[in-house]
């Protein structure tokens, strides 16, 4: 009797543990599920083909509203873009650095200062953007104001870079020693063999890094909130103000009437943002389960 | 050359962080971190904010820590390598890349509307506590995963079940682990903006919160108001700055006490 208690306990105690990890699966489920149900209301007024390929957003315009989401998309993609530009470069060439050349203490030196940028708010780094970047960025280019895309997008490579570098930085140290071994055995200097030996054999670690720092660069709000102007226009280039999808979420749902086809829009919005971000992680988890492979 | 790129970033770092704190420090003051704002937010301090912001980090804790810790079992001790699993470590992973605002739009269908919580501090802390989870559950993991084997196989081999193992044997190597990744967590969500836009935090309160449903004031967001939306904006830059270096001291304070737990504990285990 005794025994049969303690295993019902067990199965209880099991049975709970296992709930929880469901748990963590409803809550994905949960947010897509709710942000299809809040989205497709706004679909009763605003036809899909507007939504998808109208470069016109203004939901407040005085002759009539409009929901087009291309100049968010683009908006979106040209801060990401530019931010990558910036930050794979320095990332990469810092996990190199980092793997390869820098000794034991400069490492343990300079990890925990990657992780110090990592930690700091994204509020604080959009507020730089403001006070410091901006000038900056008015002066060199002699604009009225420094807040563009080309400012959001140096605040997102910012962001990006602690997840470039240490995933980075992974993949260069799994490279097996043999091959640099055998690359400087062969009369490579060092340079070529980090260039021409490490990197391309850990290049599916380091494009994950990439594409997970993207991740995080589409998504990323308050930045490119405080930082780039939010002019809602199609941006003709870096230097133009540009208006992301978060953004606009971000400006707008403190304003709409809850159960109007804008608040209803603004959810499309959050679902094309989700999508793209489930996207592109499910992309770079691949490449980085790839790697992982080979590796064992 | 490759060392040019670690000094762009040190650099980039450091004037960073120096704006900030030559800027922030002249403001920061006795009076600054116990008083609330005063005629029309171009005075006094910032008391409120730190106190919502410490708030909604412990209701994000209440919610995010325990179920945190509990996944983080199931997936290192119960779990077998089935399609469940899979699913819920590749939940995991995808959660941890949804963008913050997204979790913002699910706060407000979820809390503030459907279960009519309206925007307070409950609602903000549980849309943070969903956001934290992916995180605290991965730190938990990496904690018990330094747990040795052979601790478990003693104990089973006596006679044990799967439950007093863990109670006994397992848990308490593995918790101090577990705190050290959760305060980092912590110290991201209270950081964080976005998802308590539309979920509770307000621009303005003249008392503090006295309840969990009520509204309250977040240093991130008192930040933003105040480097974006306030009337003066060039008249409150102080106190813009002031709260930017109240903002990362906290943050940094936080990680700072993880990462000093984590190096005792490595002194413990080697000894």
């Amino acid at each position: 009797m005794a025994d049969k208690k303690g295993d019902i306990k067990e199965l209880l105690v099991k049975g709970f543990f296992t709930l929880n990890g469901i748990a963590v699966v409803l809550v994905l489920v949960g947010i897509f599920t709710l942000l299809v149900i809040t989205a497709v209301p706004a679909f009763k007024e605003i036809s899909m083909k507007e939504f998808l390929f109208s470069p016109d957003w203004n939901p407040t315009g005085y002759d009539g509203e409009k929901y087009g989401i291309v100049s968010l998309l683009v908006s979106t993609a040209l801060v990401t873009v530019g931010a990558l530009v910036i930050a794979v470069p320095i990332g990469i060439g810092a996990a190199a650095y980092l793997s390869d050349i820098a000794g034991e203490r400069v490492r343990e030196i300079a990890k925990p200062i990657v992780e110090i940028l990592a930690g700091i708010p994204s509020v604080v780094l959009g507020f730089l953007g403001i006070v410091l970047i901006g000038p900056v960025i008015a002066k060199l280019f002699g604009l009225p104001n420094g807040l563009n895309a080309l400012n959001g997008s140096v605040l997102l490579a910012i962001m990006a870079l602690p997840t470039i570098i240490s995933i980075s930085e992974d993949a260069l140290n799994s490279v097996p020693m043999s091959f640099q071994q055998a690359s400087l055995a062969l009369g490579a200097t060092k340079w070529q063999t980090i260039a021409l030996v490490k990197i391309p054999a850990a290049l599916s670690g380091i494009l994950a890094s990439c594409m997970l720092g993207m991740g995080r660069a589409i998504g990323e709000t308050m930045t490119v909130l405080m930082a780039t102007g939010c002019a809602a226009a199609m941006p003709h280039g870096l230097l133009d103000s540009v208006r992301t999808m978060t953004a606009t979420i971000a400006i707008e749902l403190g304003e709409v009437a809850y159960g109007s086809t804008h608040y209803y829009a603004l959810f499309a919005v959050g679902l094309v943002l989700f999508l793209i971000t489930f996207i592109v992680n499910m992309l770079s988890d691949m490449v980085l389960r790839k790697y992982q492979n080979v590796e064992r | 050359m490759l060392r040019i790129c670690m000094g762009v970033i040190l650099v980039t770092l450091a004037v960073l962080l120096y704006d900030i704190f030559s800027k922030g420090l002249p403001a920061v003051n006795w009076e600054f971190l116990t008083q609330a704002p005063r005629k029309g937010m171009t005075e006094g301090g910032i008391f409120p904010a730190i106190v919502g912001t410490f708030l909604v980090t412990l209701m994000t804790a209440i919610l995010a820590v325990p179920m945190g810790m509990a996944c983080a079992i199931y997936l290192n001790e119960y779990a077998s390598d089935n399609w469940i699993t899979r699913l819920v470590r590749m939940s995991i992973r995808n959660l941890s890349g949804v963008p913050s605002i997204v979790y913002g739009l699910f706060g407000v269908v979820l809390f503030v509307q459907f279960m009519h919580l309206g925007t307070c501090i409950l609602s903000a802390g549980l849309t943070l506590g969903l956001m934290t989870l992916p995180w605290t559950i991965t730190a938990s993991e990496e904690a018990l995963k330094t747990v040795p084997d052979s601790y478990r196989q003693g104990s089973l081999a006596l006679g044990a079940t799967k439950w007093q193992t863990i109670r006994t044997n397992v848990l308490p190597y593995a918790v101090p682990g577990m705190l050290t990744g959760t305060i980092l967590g912590l110290a991201r969500a209270a950081g964080e903006t976005a998802p308590i836009l539309f979920t509770g935090a307000a621009f303005f309160l003249p008392f503090l919160p006295r309840s969990a449903f009520d509204q309250f004031m977040a240093l991130p967001y008192h930040l933003y108001i105040m480097a974006t939306q306030h009337h003066a904006i060039a008249k409150v830059r102080p106190i813009a700055y002031g709260t930017a270096l109240v903002l990362i001291a906290l943050v940094f304070f936080m990680n700072l006490t993880a990462i000093i737990l984590r190096y005792h504990l490595r002194k413990i285990r080697k000894e």
